[in-house]
């Protein structure tokens, strides 16, 4: 048996790289997925909440839009209101006791993570949205563009770019928040690091070795999405396209009938 | 006879309980420009997003061509391609290129091609003279140049009506004249314009029409001799006064 710190740590990484390592993987694999479907679910929500009710709208429209709003405010409160630890034991113990379903733990792990980001993601992107001066949605709408247009094209481009720092917090935070898995034995980084620690009872060790895997993966994210901003800055120069011609371009402005003027 | 394209009837706009417009009647000609001018707070603005229906009348009437525009007769849309805007802060989207500004409604809106698009708007960035900076983002280039691509993003959408809002009063001195060129231009060329303007020499030189406003009210409706040599009410020489005295 080691005799040192290190010597441990060597020692365990040899005897349960393997746990290690489909820990990590797990862990990866729910952090993107929820993270990815968080978004998508922030993105339709936030959408849904900034539709304009119109004065003048269909009132069964205006009802169900209304309805819909509502529902979707619920959900966010609800979720946000929570701890997720306690909505992974309502979902999967409420699931086996009640329908009878035994939710395999990834899927469960994924369904509670997007959830919970879903809602944090609402508010962000709506903050998003509404960070995007009015002025882009009054160009778009005085060109005749309507607003599913206006909202695809010119304003969630927009606000996506500037909201990329929150959701890379977002992604920090489902890598290190999906360790609370473990308590429906979700075979994440923490839960595998349990075992692990378990049979020398070297819990320092191991969980040494753990906090090094998650700093090393919230780290390289950081990094990632620093360069995705970049990148969608795009260059900071633009390349001078050909010479203006001298004034003889074609003309397509409605002439005047008569040519008086 | 002239050609009515766009008219407005007895238009109300209320915010809450202030009245900022009351009773507008007005006409735009075919090939007219009509520039509105008034004092800060008269009601310029909000008749101009009235008819461009960024903001909803309180009541009465825009028709546009015989088309009563509220009651559905045309798409919003569709009537937004026809008359179009520019704005004081340009509103170009930041998020594209110069030339993806004037291409993104053309393919959206009126389902054009790309190829197609990139044309038409090519040839309305030459004509402001923009055509160099296809290529540059809105924060790469100056408020004037901004003002121009937003007009030619107007234009490539085959509009017949432009509406301006204060188009040179956000830039730099130095600026103003290169925009007022390019809708110098545009006026010969027999675009219709409706231009709310601090700028008297446009509205003098350039004009056909000037509309006085004064505290949601249309004063005076004149040809630019009439209203800046011999205007019937006071209230407009009075305005006039003030602001050619600064
Ligand atoms: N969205 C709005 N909500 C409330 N009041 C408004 C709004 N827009 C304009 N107003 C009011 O309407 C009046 C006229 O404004 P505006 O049309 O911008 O005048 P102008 O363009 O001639 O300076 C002002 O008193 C202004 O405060
Ligand atoms: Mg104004």
């Amino acid at each position: 048996m080691p005799d040192t710190f290190f010597g441990w740590v060597i020692f365990l990484l040899n005897e349960y790289g393997d746990l290690f390592i489909q820990g990590t993987v797990n862990t990866v694999i729910i952090a993107i997925t929820g993270t990815i479907l968080g978004f998508l679910i922030g993105l339709l929500i936030a959408i849904a909440r900034t539709i304009p009710i119109l004065k003048n709208g269909f009132l069964i429209k205006k009802i169900l839009l209304k309805i819909l709003q509502f529902l979707l405010g619920v959900y966010v409160e609800v979720v946000r209101g929570t701890p997720m630890i306690v909505q992974s034991m309502i979902v999967y113990y409420g699931a086996l006791q009640y329908f009878n379903i035994d939710i395999p733990a990834m899927t469960a792990a994924i369904l509670i993570v997007s959830f919970n980001t879903g809602a944090y993601m609402a508010e962000i992107i709506r903050g998003g949205i509404i960070s995007v001066d009015r002025g882009q949605t009054e160009g778009a709408y005085s060109i005749g563009m309507t607003h599913w247009q206006t909202m695809t094209s010119v304003v969630l481009p927009q606000a996506v770019r500037n909201i990329i720092p929150s959701i890379g917090n977002e992604f920090v935070v489902n890598i290190k928040d999906s360790s609370v898995l473990n308590v429906i034995s979700v075979a994440e980084l923490f839960f595998m690091s349990k075992s692990a620690a378990g049979t020398y009872l070297k819990y320092f060790e191991v969980f040494f070795i753990t906090a090094c895997i998650y700093l090393i993966l919230t780290f390289t994210v950081t990094k990632i999405l620093g360069l995705l901003e970049k990148y969608m800055d795009g260059p900071n120069e633009f390349i001078i396209h050909g010479s203006q011609s001298n004034s003889s371009a074609v003309i397509h402005v409605h002439k005047n009938d008569g040519g008086e003027k | 006879m002239a050609e009515t394209i766009i008219e407005i009837k007895h238009l109300e706009k209320k915010f809450g309980n202030n009245e900022v417009l009351k009773d507008i009647n007005f006409t735009a000609n075919k090939g007219e420009v009509v520039a509105i001018i008034g004092s800060s707070g008269s009601g310029k603005s909000t008749l101009l997003r009235c008819i461009n229906l960024l903001e909803i009348p309180t009541s009465g009437e825009i028709i546009y061509r015989n088309n009563n525009i509220q009651n559905g007769s045309m798409s919003l849309s569709q009537y937004r391609t026809k008359v179009g805007m520019v704005f004081q802060q340009f509103n170009l989207f930041n998020n594209m290129t110069v030339l993806e500004n004037c291409v993104v409604g053309q393919m959206k809106v009126l389902k054009r091609n790309r190829k197609e698009s990139e044309e038409i708007a090519k040839n309305y960035l030459d004509k402001v003279g923009m055509l160099q900076y296809i290529n540059a983002k809105p924060k790469q280039i100056s408020g004037g140049q901004k003002q121009r691509v937003a007009i030619a993003r107007g234009l490539s959408m085959d509009t017949e009506v432009l509406l301006f809002d204060e188009p040179t009063s956000a830039l730099d001195p130095e600026m103003v004249g290169e925009v007022l060129e390019v809708m110098k231009k545009l006026a010969n060329e027999g675009l219709t314009m409706i231009v709310v303007t601090h700028e008297m020499t446009f509205a003098r030189d350039v004009a056909n029409r000037v509309v006085f406003m004064d505290k949601g009210l249309i004063v005076e409706d004149d040809s630019p001799k009439v209203i800046f040599t011999s205007p019937k009410q006071q209230r407009t020489r009075e305005f006039l006064s003030r602001i050619l005295r600064e």
